[in-house]
């Protein structure tokens, strides 16, 4: 079984029904090809899912969409029109935000500031921390995320709380697209169970379109209402989830990984 | 620990299953939790103690507190205080800086140029050394934060290089600052009261920078995560550059205070020493040397106990030799009890 051409099972959906459309995007660095030509669709309220295995070009696909660096060529669409970000904070503005997996948190400081972290409520010269407090309570428990405290350091929250309030956070600015990378990373079943809920959340209320980056799809599939596989900085893969399976996704990547390895092998 | 969780007060519970006790006491305890529960309780329990002893105890309790000796105090404190502010704010971001001991050192001289070899009115010629300040953080920055040089190295440099400057322009001697600045130098640094007046003020405004606008949480937030910080959008870059000219003007006012009080302007003030202590008194006081966390009214305490210690040892009659060797032990002694007691604070009933 060979990948999947991009133009695959899924019905590319027409342009202005996208939320998120990336064309013929390239990214070089020095001798090392990351993205070659790289095509994506996200539409509206949907949930894709991005997976691929470790060095296949996710983190730099991630980090073109969300605006931490431009891509060499191509063209990112986001509503129909073309845009280039010029920073994580333009990109926001424009309406994508992103999760990251290390999550940005700075443990130091309170779950509410954190949240607020460069978008503070000011009275100025002075912070608002009250209101600050009493908004980051409000969107939580919004959420549905229980937190005892808004006031604790982020230090002393477990896996699941921070990545919630993390993505929360990103909520909070009502973007339009929503990166999400490696949401589920290290965490246990109780704690993914908290996140997956948050997402499924976000969905149904149909405001925000998600691109879930993982390399573990097992994980993610049930959420994702469209498979993109990314391998050598491509896409080569992308199917609908209930037109595909886990078993589907492990053979591909099984059929992939015995290949890489009889290449070793015949070079060595 | 955050010092936004202990501003933000009681939020945890009262520990549950205490002794049984009446409100009187009940009031007592509280009260003590919420004082341990601040970051600086330590460091001014070592300060009260040196006052007791000095005060009470030692063969100097006789002049401890008259009001020359109080006086005397708060002039040593002044400079080491002022000047630890803004090694604060460097160390919470993860920078520090040497050089703010040699800015100190050429301001004032810089004054006694502009007014004295170009005629220059005092007050602009106050505000020029101030601007000088400005501009050495801003070549701090550039060097540190632009081309990437550890700032422990950049501003080594820096520092000698202005410590060679003040030499070469001054020849190495020593000139009063002139009589037409007289007026302002007063209440720079003349007046009894002034360094004390100008450490305290200096204090609250930056103590509440630092805890209640965007600049002083984005300074915590940069030394806790900087990746973190800047993927937030907050600007590395500008905080670092800002903290570094914080930093050197206040060096650079110290200079001209410690020079107006001792009328003199000299070119062997300032130096390493200057800023080794306000390093030291801010590390004292609480604030993290690898960045994330201090505070401002840790590093006033730090400096306090730093002055009490050199005008007590001075005053017990200790020679200049062995003083060295005494306070050497006295500041690793205190250090020590600072993190004695932080440790029972962490591990005690308290958050």
């Amino acid at each position: 079984m060979t990948a999947q051409p991009p133009e695959g099972a899924a019905p590319p959906a027409s342009a202005d029904q996208d939320a998120l459309r990336v064309e013929h995007i390239s990214k070089r660095f020095g001798a090392v090809t990351a993205l070659v030509d790289l095509n994506l669709h996200l539409g509206k309220g949907e949930v894709l899912g991005l997976l691929g295995d470790n060095g296949a070009g996710k983190s730099t696909l991630l980090k073109i969409l969300c605006g931490f660096q431009p891509p060499d060529s191509g063209k990112i669409i986001l509503n129909g029109e073309e845009v280039s970000f010029k920073s994580v904070q333009h990109a926001r503005e424009l309406g994508v935000d992103v999760v990251y997996q290390d999550l940005a948190l700075i443990d130091q400081l309170s779950v509410y500031h954190n949240m607020f972290l460069n978008r503070e409520a000011v009275r100025w010269p002075l912070l608002s921390n009250r209101t600050m407090r009493r908004e980051a309570r409000q969107r939580l428990d919004d959420m549905g995320i229980g937190l005892k405290s808004v006031d604790a350091p982020v230090a002393r929250l477990s896996g699941g709380q921070r990545q919630a309030i993390a993505v929360a956070r990103s909520v909070y600015s009502n973007p339009k697209v929503l990166l999400l990378d490696e949401p589920l990373a290290a965490m246990g079943a109780k704690e993914a169970a908290l996140i997956l809920e948050l997402i499924r959340d976000l969905k149904r209320k149909g405001e925000v379109s998600i691109i879930i980056v993982a390399h573990n799809y097992g994980q993610v599939m049930e959420i994702c209402d469209r498979i993109n596989l990314l391998q050598h900085g491509e896409i080569t893969f992308d199917k609908l989830s209930k037109d595909t399976s886990v078993q589907e996704l492990n053979d591909i990547v099984i059929e992939e990984y015995r290949r890489a390895l009889q290449e070793r092998q015949r070079s060595a | 620990m955050s010092e936004t969780a202990q501003r933000t007060g009681p939020a945890a519970a009262e520990p549950a299953g205490g002794p049984p006790s009446s409100p009187g006491w009940g009031l007592v305890q509280r009260a003590g939790t919420v004082f341990i529960r601040q970051r600086e309780a330590t460091v001014f329990v070592v300060a009260v103690l040196l006052v007791i002893y000095f005060g009470f105890i030692s063969s100097a309790s006789s002049t401890f507190f008259t009001k020359l000796d109080i006086i005397n105090i708060t002039q040593i404190m002044a400079p080491i205080a002022i000047i630890a502010i803004g090694e604060v704010f460097l160390l919470i971001c993860g920078e520090i800086d040497l050089s703010p001991g040699f800015v100190y050192l050429f301001a004032p001289f810089l004054m006694h140029y502009l007014i004295d070899f170009y005629g220059w009115p005092p007050l602009l010629a106050i505000l020029a050394a101030l601007l000088f300040g400005l501009v050495v953080g801003l070549v701090n920055g550039f060097f540190t934060v632009t081309v990437g040089v550890p700032s422990f190295i950049t501003t080594f440099a820096t520092g000698f290089f202005l410590y060679g400057l003040t030499l070469w322009t001054s020849h190495a001697e020593p000139v009063p600052p002139s009589p037409s600045v007289e007026g302002i130098g007063h209440w720079i640094g003349t007046y009894a009261w002034a360094m004390l007046t100008w450490t305290v003020v200096l204090v609250a405004i930056f103590h509440v920078v630092l805890n209640w606008t965007r600049w002083g949480l984005h300074t915590i937030a940069v030394g806790g995560n900087q990746l973190g910080a800047s993927e937030a959008g907050v600007n590395v870059a500008r905080l670092k550059y800002g903290n570094f000219m914080i930093t050197a003007v206040l060096g650079a006012f110290v200079g001209l205070q410690v020079a107006f009080q001792v009328n003199t302007i000299d070119p062997s003030a300032g130096g390493f020493n200057a800023m080794f202590y306000s390093v030291t008194a801010a590390v004292i006081g609480g604030t993290a040397m690898l960045g994330g966390s201090g505070t401002i009214l840790g590093a006033f305490l730090g400096s306090l106990v730093l002055a009490l210690l050199l005008d007590g040892f001075n005053l017990i009659g200790i020679s200049a030799n062995v003083v060295n060797m005494i306070f050497g032990i006295a500041v690793l002694a205190a250090m020590v009890a600072n993190v004695q007691l932080a440790r029972l604070r962490g591990a005690g009933r308290v958050s």
